[in-house]
């Protein structure tokens, strides 16, 4: 196990578009294992793309447990993930470990149904909402070789949560 | 590379303020650090780090052509350049009302003394000249905590503005 270098913006590999997972296996098993020790060496990080440290393929942790009043599943694996169905948009802060000390506003969506693949190439559905949802958004964002920076909107006058009227 | 200057600039505002001035600082051989520009009141106003090897004077006339031909105040102050050490806010606050003097006093005060450092503050006045009302954006730092800042607000809100406390939650993945 080993804490990988994470890379940072301007890198152009964190341009690439990243290959889906085709071989369930031992070295896959070993690289989740890395992505997941360097997540955990990042003390706010809550998501880590396999993109973040020069492995160009479809993999990522999103683990928001740390963060208090959140609704969290615990550690999510993606492999191979997909977002199957949205519902709802919300604005929210967001930074990245490949881009330090700047944090911006990015409109995502407040639902996502998810379908992922676990180490063992089974697929797992999980319905998501609000952080927990923005996280998994921002890594597959990574894995497309997007970046928050991509989908900034303004600071001022930013459509903040909308009061409910019910 | 030190040597940072704010530059406050004001006038009335016009097409091609910022392309101007910033023109004249690139030609000057100046850098450009953080920068808050916005009209305010039909006023045009700038406040832009900028880094330059010279003097307050040689800045200042290296400004005065741009300066004078479109009727521009210019300010500058030596400072601290410090980039790259930015505060994140933990919260936001929204507030709005019929427009009156003491809003801002009010509030803040109220803020202040339950531990919030404000980060960023931008207020509009809108809706008629008859019936003006006030709206203000605060983003700070809850340094006594979330609960603090919404029992004073909760106090301030009793006399007539409206407020809404929002915490910001910043993803970092």
């Amino acid at each position: 196990m080993a804490v990988l270098d994470i890379l940072v913006y301007p890198d152009e590999r964190l341009k690439q578009v990243a290959m889906p997972v085709e071989n369930f296996d031992s070295e896959l098993e070993a690289f989740v294992a890395d992505l997941e020790e360097t997540i955990r060496a990042g003390p706010a990080c809550v998501g880590l793309a396999a993109t973040q440290v020069g492995h160009p393929q479809r993999i990522a942790i999103v683990d928001v447990s740390v963060k208090p009043k959140v609704k969290t599943h615990g550690r999510i694996l993606l492999i191979n993930p997909e977002i199957t169905a949205w519902e709802g948009y919300v604005v929210g802060r967001e930074g990245c470990m490949s881009v330090p000390d700047y944090t911006g506003n990015v409109i995502r969506a407040e639902q996502i149904t998810l379908e992922t693949f676990d180490l063992s190439g089974n697929k797992n559905l999980y319905q998501l909402e609000g952080f927990e949802a923005r996280a998994v958004q921002h890594e597959i964002d990574h894995l497309d070789g997007m970046l928050f920076l991509d989908r900034l909107v303004s600071r001022r006058n930013d459509l903040f949560r909308r009061k409910t009227y019910k | 590379m030190k040597n940072w200057y704010m530059l406050t600039v004001v006038g009335k505002d016009r097409p091609g303020i910022v392309a101007h001035v910033t023109s004249a600082l690139f030609d000057g051989g100046c850098n450009l650090g953080e920068a808050s520009m916005i009209r305010l009141g039909g006023n045009f106003t700038i406040m832009l780090m900028v880094q330059h090897q010279g003097s307050v004077k040689s800045l200042q006339e290296m400004l005065s052509s741009v300066t004078e031909s479109l009727d521009l105040h210019a300010h500058i102050d030596k400072i601290e350049g410090e980039l790259h050490h930015h505060v994140e806010p933990d919260v936001r606050i929204t507030v709005f009302g019929a427009d009156r003097a003491g809003i801002v006093a009010k509030i803040t005060g109220a803020l202040a003394e339950a531990g919030l450092n404000i980060l960023n503050l931008e207020s509009d006045v809108g809706g008629s000249e008859s019936q003006p009302i006030y709206v203000m954006h605060i983003e700070g730092c809850a340094n006594e905590g979330i609960e603090s800042l919404q029992s004073a607000l909760d106090v301030v809100t009793k006399e007539g503005i409206e407020a809404k406390l929002t915490p910001i939650e910043t993803l970092i993945g």
